[in-house]
């Protein structure tokens, strides 16, 4: 029952060449077959048959080029079939078969000036599966970017890349002769992660647009630019993000912070931040859904709170990892996040201190921003947002009195995290910062 | 001379200066190198070169000693040291004219005298220069000047080398009669390879050390294995001592380690090495100096413009092949053509010339564990190495260090025979960012002892084949 159409051999190919017919007209040919060899410019690939059945009419020409993706080139029919090469059109309501990767020839393909005995209008597709075979050219491997253009990397760049979820296509390399080395990579990623929080970036002063009298001007994306937006766009298109809103009494939590700074060893001091990074800590140890990552087939469970926080700095924010958050006091968190924040500052972390991680906190507060939500860093599935803490009248008991009360919210990843799974998290996490003595529990 | 004006002007005519000097040359810029005494420098003429012709001496002997384990049979063996010594320096001058030569077919002017830096030219045909001023009373002018002068043995303080009992590397590479007895102070590749040549050449030696083992800059492993063998074949070693007074006396070396004196007939001090920056009128300059090192960026360039500094003078690891590299990175910034990136520093091997050699790269194990990293690490012994056991050979072991993540080589560490070639396979490796896989997959002939390398990266992960 079929008529045999050009495979695409790539999502990219609207044309190759037929460079060989194994059949002829009147074979028998069983499903698996190979019939034909189709030719690109990057590689040969065999056409085999998935029907049984007598080859009818071979309708492109062996050596033929620029045939076009789709177009009919063989009939095969089993015993009792009419050939449809050279009648009316197939019934616009038959079916592509679902497991043909052939595309449907819906775009009227352009009918090959050879031995076609009659115009082919939109035939039902032969079930084809092209197999590769032995390249043409160059191999065609994984190591190509979209374009089809073989990408430079070093292996070690190349790990690391797939290891991160990067996309090295997006890479400028620095290598020699433009290969992608490790460091571009480490840049890359750093540079996503920098970008982690969904903060503002501000506008480095050199590179304000010079007053020429244009109303705009183009700058080039940095290779880093390009790796940040990749990354965000594609947690906010892949990971169905939703966000979960609430208002937090911040009172029993500055006290606590006061003590706990009054016995504070010499050169600590410990920020609102470090408790609200020990707070969450303790809260995904205890809700451990939320400390996971999607990986498609699966999903990764941490075992420990590796918690991301963004740090201002003056060119935008950088965002170390404080491992093991949940087994450090607020002290040593609040000595770490210090140490690498400078360290940040002077652009002297290691990849190891801001790549991976379980988890991030992202504090506005100090902006004034009174609640905002952000977008997931991948790996993570979920972000969490502070807002400012600030005196407003709330009611207690049937009295107004004045509380010093801060926003968090959670954005999760649907994909691991569940609508009650995410606001079971945000309670225990307000009453880690409500009752600050439960983290001795 | 004076009216001359140099695009490039290199003080020092080591092989980081002269390979600055040609480097530069290639790409057009006219260029002189100031040197004092030969071209070459220490590595050529004092220090790699004329080591491993003496160490080749010591070689030979001690197979011919042995050659009975080859089924031959030699008696008689007998050394003139003066022959020896002869040797070795006929071999530097050899090398030092072939820079001379190479100096003259690439049109660098070579000036022999000691230099100074001299104010700032203005505006001479469009750039500033630089005069820099010469001990023979003339002066020249530079556009770029590229510090390249080096570093010299460091003293111990209260003991004076005399150049006789005590003496340092150079005295000790030409040595008009044998001692019976030597005290190496300094177990760094200098101290050990010494150690080695006098030991092979039939003198009791002992090696003071202050840290806890030899050859501190090594693998802990690589450590402990060459003292092993060092011990086994008579060198004494003591570690973790602190050398409290030396005298000589009556001819004789007496050394004080607390309450203990060593009595030697020589001592040869190996305690690391010291910049030469005196005299070169760098405090003129904004030229910054960090523990005695000139701080250089990664193009190697120095607070002062149109100043860069190379090789041992910027400090660690004080190596002729990082000189060079840093030269090449520096001339070609002075060109216009910067490569982009600075020299790799955890890519820069070291070896030492004892018997066995001993070479190595990037991290040791510890450190590599102490900067963050899981690592898998793998060991191969030359024992299990069918090369090694047909040169007769076999003692030694090559360990790999790989980050379990990433599968990154983060370093590989070797002591046995002839090491100190078979190591840039893994520069190679991690110059060009490879992963156990593709080391894994490439064929290493056989029968050779490089198959050890490939065992070792296989032992990393589990796979080895032959242990």
């Amino acid at each position: 029952m079929a008529i045999v159409t050009m495979p695409a051999l790539s999502p990219t190919m609207t044309e190759g060449k037929l460079s060989r017919w194994i059949v002829k007209e009147g074979d028998e040919v069983r499903s698996g077959d190979v019939i034909a060899e189709i030719e690109t410019d990057k590689a040969v690939m065999e056409v085999e048959a998935l029907d049984d059945g007598k080859v009818t009419t071979i309708a492109v020409a062996e050596g033929t080029e620029g045939v076009q993706v789709g177009t009919a080139i063989a009939e095969i029919l089993a015993d009792g079939e009419d050939s449809t090469i050279g009648q009316a059109p197939a019934p616009a309501a038959v079916p592509a078969p679902t497991s043909a990767p052939a595309p449907t020839p819906t775009a009227s393909p352009t009918p090959t000036p050879v031995a076609s005995p009659a115009p082919v209008a939109t035939p039902t597709p032969a079930p084809v599966v092209p197999a590769p075979v032995v390249p043409a050219v160059s191999a065609p491997t994984a190591h190509k970017a979209h374009g089809g253009e073989r990408i430079f990397a070093s292996p070690l760049a190349r790990r690391i890349a797939s290891q991160k979820g990067v996309d090295l296509s997006l890479i400028k390399g620095t290598g020699p002769k433009g290969r992608i080395i490790r460091a571009d990579v480490d840049a890359a990623t750093s540079a996503a992660s920098i970008m982690a929080a969904s903060a503002p970036q501000r506008q480095p002063a050199g590179n304000m647009a010079p007053d020429t009298g244009e109303r705009s001007s183009l700058n080039a994306n940095s290779s880093m630019r390009m790796v940040i937006a990749e990354r965000l766009q594609q947690s906010w298109q892949q990971a169905p993000h939703f966000f979960l809103d609430m208002e937090i009494c911040l009172d029993p939590l500055l006290s606590a912070r006061k003590s706990l700074n009054e016995a504070a060893p010499d050169g600590v001091k410990v920020s609102v931040n470090d408790m609200i990074i020990k707070a969450a800590a303790l809260t995904l140890m205890k809700h451990p859904r939320i400390n996971a990552s999607w990986e498609g087939e699966h999903t990764r469970q941490h075992h420990h709170a590796d918690i991301a926080v963004a740090v201002a700095m003056e060119e935008g924010l950088i965002t170390p990892i404080i491992r093991d958050a949940e087994a450090k006091g607020v002290y040593a968190i609040s000595s770490e996040v210090g140490e690498l924040a400078t360290r940040g500052r002077k652009g002297g972390l290691s990849p190891h201190e801001y790549s991976g991680g379980s988890f991030t906190i992202s504090n506005l507060g100090m902006f004034g921003v009174s609640s905002f939500t952000a977008i997931i860093n991948p790996p993570h599935s979920a972000i969490l947002a502070i807002g400012a803490g600030v005196e407003k009248p709330v009611v207690r008991d049937g009295e107004i009195t004045i509380a010093t009360m801060m926003s968090a919210t959670l954005a999760c990843d649907h994909r691991v995290i569940n609508g009650a799974e995410g606001a079971e998290w945000l309670a225990s996490f307000r009453r880690f910062i409500e009752n600050p003595v439960l983290a001795l529990g | 001379m004076a009216e001359t004006i140099f695009d490039l002007v290199v003080i020092g005519g080591g092989p980081g200066g002269y390979v600055a000097a040609i480097r530069a040359s290639q790409l057009g810029l006219k260029a002189a190198v100031i040197e004092r005494e030969n071209m070459g420098g220490i590595c050529l003429n004092w220090g790699c070169i004329p080591t491993k012709a003496l160490l080749r001496s010591a070689e030979v002997k001690h197979l011919a000693e042995n050659a009975a384990d080859f089924g031959l049979e030699i008696s008689g063996i007998t050394f003139d040291i003066k022959k020896v010594v002869e040797r070795s320096r006929s071999v530097a001058s050899r090398l030092s004219a072939g820079v001379s030569h190479l100096m003259k077919k690439n049109g660098i002017t070579v000036i022999s005298a000691t230099a100074s830096l001299g104010p700032v030219v203005e505006n001479p045909g469009g750039d500033n220069a630089r005069t820099i001023t010469l001990d023979n009373g003339e002066a020249i002018t530079g556009r770029s000047i590229i510090l390249a002068t080096g570093a010299r043995a460091r003293s111990l303080p209260g003991i004076e080398p005399d150049g006789q009992h005590i003496v340092t590397y150079r005295e000790a590479m030409m040595p008009e009669t044998m001692p019976q007895s030597l005290i190496v102070v300094g177990s760094g590749a200098i101290g050990i390879e010494f150690a080695s040549f006098y030991r092979d050449m039939g003198v009791e030696v002992t090696v003071l050390e202050a840290v806890d083992r030899i050859l501190p800059a090594e693998d802990e492993e690589i450590s402990a294995m060459a003292e092993t063998i060092f011990s086994r074949r008579g060198i004494t070693i003591h570690k973790g001592v602190q050398l409290t007074g030396v005298e000589v006396r009556d001819g004789r070396v007496h050394a004080s380690i607390g309450d203990t004196v060593l009595e030697a007939d020589r001592m040869i001090l190996a305690v690391g090495i010291t910049a030469n920056t005196e005299g070169l009128g760098l405090e003129e300059t904004a030229i910054e100096l960090d523990r005695g090192h000139v701080v250089t960026d990664s193009v190697m360039r120095t607070a002062e413009d149109g100043i860069y500094a190379i090789g041992d003078m910027t400090g660690a690891p004080w190596l002729a092949h990082k000189a060079s590299h840093e030269g090449i990175i520096a001339a070609e910034h002075i060109a216009g053509q910067s490569s982009g990136h600075g020299l790799k520093r955890d890519a820069i091997p070291g070896c030492t010339y004892c018997r066995p050699q001993i070479a190595s790269v990037g991290l040791t194990e510890k450190a590599a564990e102490e900067a963050g990293h899981t690592v898998r690490v793998g060991r191969f012994p030359m024992l299990a190495n069918g090369k090694a056991i047909a040169l007769g050979d076999d003692e030694g072991l090559i360990k790999t260090i790989f980050d379990a993540e990433t599968g990154a080589l983060l370093g590989a560490h070797m002591i046995g025979p002839e090491v100190t070639e078979l190591i840039q396979g893994f520069v190679i490796a991690r110059t060009l960012e490879t992963t156990e896989e593709e080391l894994m997959q490439t064929v290493f002939p056989h029968p050779t002892l490089s198959e050890a390398m490939h065992e070792s990266v296989l032992d990393a992960f589990d796979k080895a084949i032959h242990f």
